[in-house]
């Protein structure tokens, strides 16, 4: 550390060295003096041959220094005290700065967590989601997630892939266990062999489920989450080998995943085996999530190409029973579409994020542009310091330096606040995202983040340092030594930076508020839609699951849910109640298949679009509060007596026979063997997925039949939606008589999933309130920097002209002379900045299309009513100093000078 | 380094720094001492500067070429002496070896016009 000890000693070095000067000079002249010469003549002489002493004492100081650190340390110094002195200034600098950083890194941590840290697996750009596309199957073909994998694509794909190192497939369900204490049901995941062993992620204790367990006749086996085993088990690991009675069936406990561990997007506390039977498998049953980890090298192109070939192999090796073309499939055209997992997971957030990120990123700019205009006020207030300077000899990038030393100062002191602010503002950011914005757990606020905050501290510092470094740090300053004395008039060329500045604040102010406006907009539309059920906070919605170990017999099923539905609608205060395998937008699936009516030809083995099916009790409808278009609802009476009947959708009896009248007795049925159902109601259209997809033509089966699973004898199903129509619906009291109902029925009933229809209604409408409130709190952010921005140099200019406006009076103009003639200039300004802010929304907009929904992205009258708020607000802006230039006194302006 | 302004207009870079170097080599000296020995020496064909002489040592003292230790001069006054340091030696070597270099190309340069 040589350099080190210099540094601290060179304080010692410099007294030597003028100690040392001395006695040389000394020297000398008592030589002289000696050699006969008066002392006075000595040491004129002396002082002749050793040059300036001075000067030399400080050139050879100079030799100890670190010429540039140094400056810089001064410069920081010097930078430190300009900012102590002026508090005002600096707060409200820091303030913009910190709420601009702030924001951008609270979303930047979001984008960062979410859409650019790779999944939580090991390696996991190998991962792929099997996604397939069948456009020949209509009604599955524009649905979001594809044509799903069927059990035998399974064993095709596992068996005969050259692509993949591990793949499999999986769903998620509910499950009943009871084993433990109280009945409780839990989410499951059901997953092949292949999937745990493609996510590669270890088991914290045990192993993984594998091929060994795949064997539907042999021992069944269970994995647990990290969650549930400490919440059951207190942590145990002996749990391993343990029964786990799930679904009636023991299950032997083989391990436990890590804490953070989620199939794709999906969290859950138990993962069983899918136990298919081989034997039985048949081509169809499309409702399986496939994922592979490709083989080191091979694309995604590659993949997709392996699994085209591999299609024709699976049509050959299985069939849907005796009789059936196996090659029906080739009129679906399925077509792999594999895709990153990570896509999968992420899903179409992404839209949503790189708005908001991209609206924050221009609220940062605007909130650079006022602490530019500060500064520029400010540097402008120091310009004869650094015109003497300049003429001093002080460098032209000395200078620049300092200022710039200055400015990043300041941004790195804001981003110091902003990363503060952020890390409150990813708090909230996870408390208001959406609901199902995926890996929700991961975001925080980490190394990343902060370097990102950094970084933009230092490039938003210099890069409102640098316009008043280049306007006032140049060369010529040392021209306006003369002229710039306090009052002189300033003219209109030295106001032009500000005002540029202020014109693009405005600018993107306008493009924000438009963007939050057409938001507005579309959440408008999208609360106007009529999305099928009426009254949501007033219906309470639970789903009961009845496993075969506590009722067998399909009726008895049947029997007990009306028993149920009997017991709820008997509770005070409830007008009516019903069940239904899955309420609108609860993200339940229903099944899809398509349906051949009576009265129409089809070519042989046509297929048909695919129809949405629902099964429903009588009353489920009037109580979601659906309305009928025609006809009636099915009865209970039909349903025990096994009769026939089915209701349809409007637009599907539109479809098929242009009115719902039209399609009362009309008959219909899913396939050749099955009975001719009488269609007996037509039922209003349902949103069924989201306020924002359209209504899918549907079919509502009878919840107990023959023949609606597909060939086969009775059957039902077990997890129904209740639906209860109250006044008291959420209440805790209201809860309890509730289940008090339920478990009056059958003590062992789980009951999962209790809310309203409102919480799954606001849940659909997430996305679009997410982006509602970012952009909300960015455009007002936006509008608040624009008028302090406008409201700054107006009252600026006004300080700056006093002189000129007192002249103007003295002279005889009129103060309402003088008020317009502000106003008119910041009018100006906010006119143009409105223009040029209009041609840009007009552009960027186009980039939030997939975000609204009823509203055009130029929706002309977002963008009038915004350009007018924005004009408003900025005359308003301008009034205030306007009034003041008004009250200025001649005599006292013309007295200052 | 600030060039500028120490070394002379006589003088090419570095030059007052070898000679100081080779004066010290025989025996260390005070700096006043110095530059008398250095005037005396080139028979003051050399236009130097006293002072010049002391920014030129304090860059000797930092890269450690030489060290300074107080001590009394033979005028009886307190002054810091110089002294050659090992890597001075060594660097003055380098220094001269090159400058005997330059030296013999100039005077090739120079030759033909003389014969």
């Amino acid at each position: 550390m040589k350099w080190l000890n210099q540094l601290f000693s060179r304080r010692g070095q410099y007294d030597a060295l003028g100690e040392e000067i001395q006695a040389h000079l000394d020297e000398k002249v008592e030589e002289l003096v000696a050699g006969g010469m008066s002392r006075e003549d000595a040491n004129h002489a002396a002082r002749r041959e050793f040059g300036n002493p001075a000067l030399t004492e400080e050139d050879g100081r100079e030799v100890w220094r670190w010429a540039s650190i140094e400056d810089f340390f001064t410069d920081i110094r010097h930078g430190w005290r300009r900012l102590l002195h002026n508090p005002v200034f600096t707060a409200v600098g820091l303030l913009t700065i910190a709420i601009g950083i702030g924001a951008n890194a609270a979303v930047f941590s979001v984008v960062d967590s979410v859409l650019l840290r790779p999944l939580n697996y090991p390696h996991s750009e190998q991962l792929v989601s099997l996604h397939q596309v069948a456009p020949g199957a209509a009604g599955l073909a524009d649905f979001e997630n594809g044509l799903y994998l069927s059990a035998s694509m399974y064993f095709t794909y596992a068996e005969h892939n050259q692509a993949f190192e591990a793949m499999g497939v999986w769903n998620s369900s509910v499950a009943n266990i009871t084993s433990m204490a109280e009945p409780e049901q839990v989410r499951a995941l059901g997953v092949s062999d292949g999937v745990l062993q493609a996510l590669a992620v270890p088991p914290e204790i045990g192993r993984w489920l594998s091929q060994e367990d795949q064997d539907p006749h042999g021992p069944q086996r269970v994995m647990l989450s990290d969650g549930y085993w400490r919440r059951h088990f207190g942590g145990d690991r002996s749990v391993i080998g343990r029964n786990l009675i799930v679904d009636s069936h023991s299950r032997e406990i083989v391990g436990v995943m890590p804490p953070g561990f989620r199939v794709v997007n999906e969290d859950f506390d138990v993962i069983v085996t899918l136990g298919f039977d081989r034997a039985k498998l048949i081509l169809a049953g499309f409702g399986l999530h496939g994922i592979a980890r490709l083989k080191p090298g091979v694309t995604i192109a590659q993949a997709n190409a392996d699994v085209t070939r591999m299609l024709p192999i699976w049509m050959g090796s299985w069939s849907n029973g005796p009789g059936s073309d196996p090659h029906w499939y080739d009129r679906w055209q399925i077509t792999p579409q594999l895709r990153p997992l990570k896509q999968e997971v992420v899903g179409n957030v992404s839209d949503v994020l790189w708005v908001v990120m991209g609206t924050l990123a221009l609220v940062m700019l605007i909130a650079c542009a006022n602490v530019t205009n500060l500064l520029l006020v400010r540097v402008e207030a120091r310009q004869q310091e650094l015109a003497v300077r300049t003429a001093l000899g002080a460098a032209w990038g000395r200078i620049v330096r300092g200022l710039l030393v200055e400015s990043t100062m300041l941004g790195l002191l804001g981003g110091a606040l902003g990363a503060l602010l952020a890390s409150a503002g990813v708090r909230f950011l996870v408390a208001i995202g959406p609901a199902n914005l995926p890996r929700l757990q991961e975001i925080s606020l980490d190394g990343r983040t902060l370097a990102f905050t950094l970084v933009l501290s230092v490039i938003s510092g210099l890069l409102f340092g640098l316009i008043p470094a280049l306007k006032y740090a140049g060369p010529r300053t040392s021209l306006e030594l003369r002229s710039a004395g306090p009052n002189a008039s300033v003219s209109k060329e030295r106001h032009r930076a500000r005002n540029l500045l202020v014109i693009g604040q405005v600018a993107m102010a306008l493009v924000l508020l438009v963007s939050a406006g057409l938001m507005i907009r579309t959440f408008r539309a999208l609360r106007t839609v009529e999305p099928g059920f009426t009254d949501a906070a007033r219906l309470q919605l639970m789903r009961i699951n009845i496993p075969e170990s506590l009722v067998g017999e399909p009726e008895m099923v049947t029997r007990t849910q009306n028993a149920i539905l009997d017991k709820l609608a008997a509770i005070p205060g409830v007008k009516s109640a019903g069940f239904v395998n899955a309420m609108p937008m609860e993200g339940f699936e229903s099944g899809w298949d398509g349906i051949y009516a009576e009265d129409k030809n089809y070519a042989e083995s046509e297929s048909v679009p695919m129809r949405f099916f629902k099964y429903g009790s009588p009353g489920f409808l009037q109580t979601a509060g659906t309305r009928m278009v025609a006809g009636r609802e099915i009865t209970w009476n039909e349903i025990y007596g096994l009769r026939p009947v089915v209701m349809i959708s409007e637009n599907l009896a539109r479809e098929m026979w242009g009115s719902p009248s039209a399609a009362i007795g009309k008959r219909v049925r899913q396939y050749d063997s099955m009975p001719w159902h009488e269609v007996v109601g037509v039922v209003q259209d349902v949103r069924e997925h989201g306020v924002q997809d359209p209504a899918p033509e549907a079919v509502y089966w009878p919840p107990y039949a023959a023949n609606i699973f597909g060939p086969g004898p009775v059957n039902t199903i077990r997890t129904m939606t209740f639906e209860i129509r109250s006044d008291r619906a959420g209440m805790e009291a209201f809860l309890n008589e509730v289940r008090q109902a339920v478990w009056s029925v059958n003590s062992n009933l789980p009951i999962a999933s209790v809310r309203t229809m409102q919480d799954v209604y606001e849940k659909s409408l997430a996305r679009t309130s997410f982006t509602l409130v970012m952009l909300g709190i960015a455009g007002a952010m936006a509008l608040a920097l624009g008028i302090v921005g406008i409201y700054g140099v107006i009252s600026y200019t006004v300080s700056q002209r006093q002189r000129e406006i007192g002249i103007r009076l003295a002279l005889g103009a009129q103060r309402s002379d003088v008020l317009q003639m502000i106003l008119r200039q910041g009018a100006t300004m906010a006119l143009i900045g409105v223009i040029i802010g209009m041609a840009c929304a007009f552009a960027l907009t186009r980039l939030m299309t997939n975000l609204l929904f009823g509203v055009t992205a130029h929706d002309p009258l977002t963008y009038a009513a915004v350009a007018a708020l924005l004009l408003v607000v900025a005359l308003l802006a301008c009034y205030i100093p306007a009034r003041r230039a008004m009250r200025v006194d001649p005599i006292v302006a013309l007295r200052y000078e | 380094m600030n060039m500028k302004k120490t070394a002379q207009r006589d003088l090419f870079p570095g030059a007052l720094e070898m000679m100081i170097l080779r004066t010290l080599k025989r025996q260390p000296l005070h700096g006043y001492a110095l530059v008398q020995h250095i005037k005396r020496s080139s028979n003051d064909l050399l236009q130097i500067e006293e002072g010049s002489l002391y920014p030129a040592l304090q860059r000797l003292l930092k890269e450690e070429l030489v060290e300074a230790n107080w001590g009394i001069s033979s005028t009886n006054r307190r002054v810091r002496i110089y002294k050659l340091t090992a890597a001075g030696a060594k660097r003055l070597e380098s220094e001269v070896s090159s400058f005997e270099r330059m030296l013999q190309g100039i005077t090739q340069v120079l030759a033909p016009e003389k014969t």
